[in-house]
């Protein structure tokens, strides 16, 4: 065979091979472009328009009852979607009364103004919950480092919606852009433990979770205990439930300085280590 | 009567001549179409965002018809000299002034009841639901609240010089009472005496255009107005649509039509 038959195909293979490599750069050259574009208009507004966003998200949870700038001085930091992420199934009495803003109205153009907005607290109900990913989605476009935008929306979406594939996908995007983040591995490990059944990855993501939190936080003034707790609490009961109770003990022995009730955590040590001894 | 009317036909005739509205309405249409073809979460039910973005397009659209539409109507006619040869016929000044009121707000209404067709095929698409009360009641009010800035305008437009400057006075007037008017009575109640007087002062004065604004009732599926609450801020607009026409034609009589 010459050189003449063959050069052919060694142009197409030459080609081809080319392709893969120049391929994957100009998309990622793309992806790089349409990022900057978002950046070079917005800057870093970008921030502000994420919270913004977030905040809707807050708007839509109370179907349009929220208070406006001028209502906004006496009311929490956190929004109540947020809260609602963490505390799920918990009553809603102070949050009641915080959200009674509006008062008795103060003339009769207010009180007759009440009609054409909405003056009621109420609550979204659960199916309705998926008018929320849209804020959750532009906030993430916007600010891709804003971790609690990705840990909310998951449970939104595997909690109340059973979206637990889109859940995943949302906290895998959330990690690939916070690559840091012990919260989104944390949320991604409650996926597998709950969702997915699957007690290993939730350990070994758990056990990176808390690496993580050691990592940035241990030399804080003021650390982020209250995802240290949760971390140790779920692989305390995840142990447990595996069977290996020296590991159980040693997350709630870690675990007993941080707890609110640390009598009920040394009790429950007792209780395993009595097991143990049997 | 048939007075006003016959040069409420003409702007009328002028109003679908003119490409604003198509501009705006397609506008609209186009913006609303590539939103509501976004998917968030694989999850095409979502219905409540595109509701929101589709009125806010609506009232932005129709806003900015009241105001352009309206303002140029008079200082028009002086600046062709149009004015003098309708006035030379038996026709008064008050006449005028409420005919190219009328003609302004049907053109407003017709507009709106193609936006609202829209918007109304885009929700129930999503929803697969037809409020039609609730819907008709936004109409209305909407409506109602177009009337009065275009008797704001036509106000605006025998007392400033320009349509440009009255039309940015007007927005800004409209805006500033859409976003502060609810709030001015708390605003002054924080306020040390005399400014906190001038804005209680606003705040009793001013039309509250919000009480027309009900959009978070309708993205949110709120429960109907009280009709009875409806029909007194319809008498409400009506009011105010009288007090601006009537100040205009006050003004407008003495008008030296000459200066343009």
């Amino acid at each position: 065979m010459n050189l003449a038959t063959i050069s052919p195909a060694l142009f197409i293979v030459a080609a081809f091979a080319l392709a893969t490599v120049l391929e994957p750069l100009s998309s990622a050259r793309q992806r790089q472009q349409s990022k900057s574009v978002t950046e070079l208009l917005l800057g870093d507004s970008r921030k502000l328009f994420a919270n913004h966003f977030f905040s809707k998200a807050d708007v839509y949870f109370h179907n349009g009852y929220y208070p406006s700038v001028f209502d906004q001085a006496s009311k929490k930091e956190t929004s109540h979607v947020t809260e609602a992420a963490e505390h799920a199934g918990a009553g809603h009495d102070e949050h009641e009364e915080e959200s009674r803003f509006l008062g008795e109205p103060r003339d009769f153009i207010e009180a007759f103004g009440r009609h054409f907005f909405v003056s009621k607290h109420t609550h979204m109900e659960n199916a309705d919950a998926r008018e929320l990913l849209p804020w959750f989605k532009i906030a993430a476009e916007l600010d891709p480092n804003r971790i609690e935008t990705y840990t909310v929306t998951a449970y939104w979406l595997r909690g109340v919606l059973k979206k637990v594939d889109e859940a995943e996908q949302f906290l895998r995007e959330g990690w690939r852009a916070n690559p840091d983040s012990y919260a989104i591995i944390y949320e991604l490990g409650r996926l597998y433990e709950t969702d997915r059944h699957d007690p290993s990855r939730a350990r070994n993501l758990w056990e990176l979770a808390l690496r993580k939190w050691d990592a940035q936080e241990k030399n804080k003034p003021e650390p982020d205990l209250q995802a240290r707790e949760q971390i140790l609490a779920h692989l305390a009961d995840l142990e447990e439930k595996q069977g290996d109770l020296p590991k159980a003990i040693s997350y709630l022995e870690q675990l007993a300085p941080l707890s609110p009730h640390p009598e009920i955590i040394q009790q429950q040590i007792a209780e395993r280590k009595a097991r143990l001894a049997k | 009567m048939t007075t006003p009317l016959a040069i409420a036909g003409v702007v009328i005739r002028e109003f679908y001549r003119r490409k604003d509205f198509y501009v705006l309405f397609v506008m609209t249409a186009v913006l609303t179409v590539v939103l509501g073809s976004a998917s968030f979460f694989n999850d095409r039910s979502i219905a409540r965002y595109l509701k929101e973005v589709c009125l806010l397009l609506i009232w932005i659209s129709a806003l900015v018809i009241a105001v352009t539409t309206s303002a140029r109507q008079i200082p028009a006619e002086r600046e062709n000299r149009t004015i003098f040869p309708l006035l030379a016929k038996p026709v008064s000044r008050w006449d005028v002034l409420f005919g190219k009121f009328l003609g302004c707000w049907a053109a407003a209404g017709f507009a709106l009841v193609i936006f609202y067709t829209f918007f109304c095929a885009i929700s129930s698409m999503r929803e697969h639901s037809f409020p039609f009360l609730n819907y008709f009641q936004a109409l209305w009010l909407h409506w109602i609240f177009a009337g009065v800035v275009i008797s704001m305008a036509l106000l605006g437009s025998v007392v400033f010089a320009a349509p440009s400057s009255n039309s940015t006075i007007c927005f800004v007037v409209i805006i500033g009472i859409l976003l502060l008017g609810r709030h001015l009575n708390r605003i002054a109640l924080t306020e040390p005496p005399p400014i906190g007087f001038i804005l209680s002062l606003l705040y009793y004065i001013l039309p509250h255009l919000e009480f027309f604004d009900v959009r978070d009732l309708i993205i949110h599926d709120s429960p109907l107005i009280a009709w009875w609450a409806w029909a007194v801020a319809s008498l409400y607009g009506f009011f105010y649509i009288g007090a601006f026409l009537g100040l205009g034609w006050i003004r407008f009589r003495r008008l030296s039509l000459q200066a343009s």
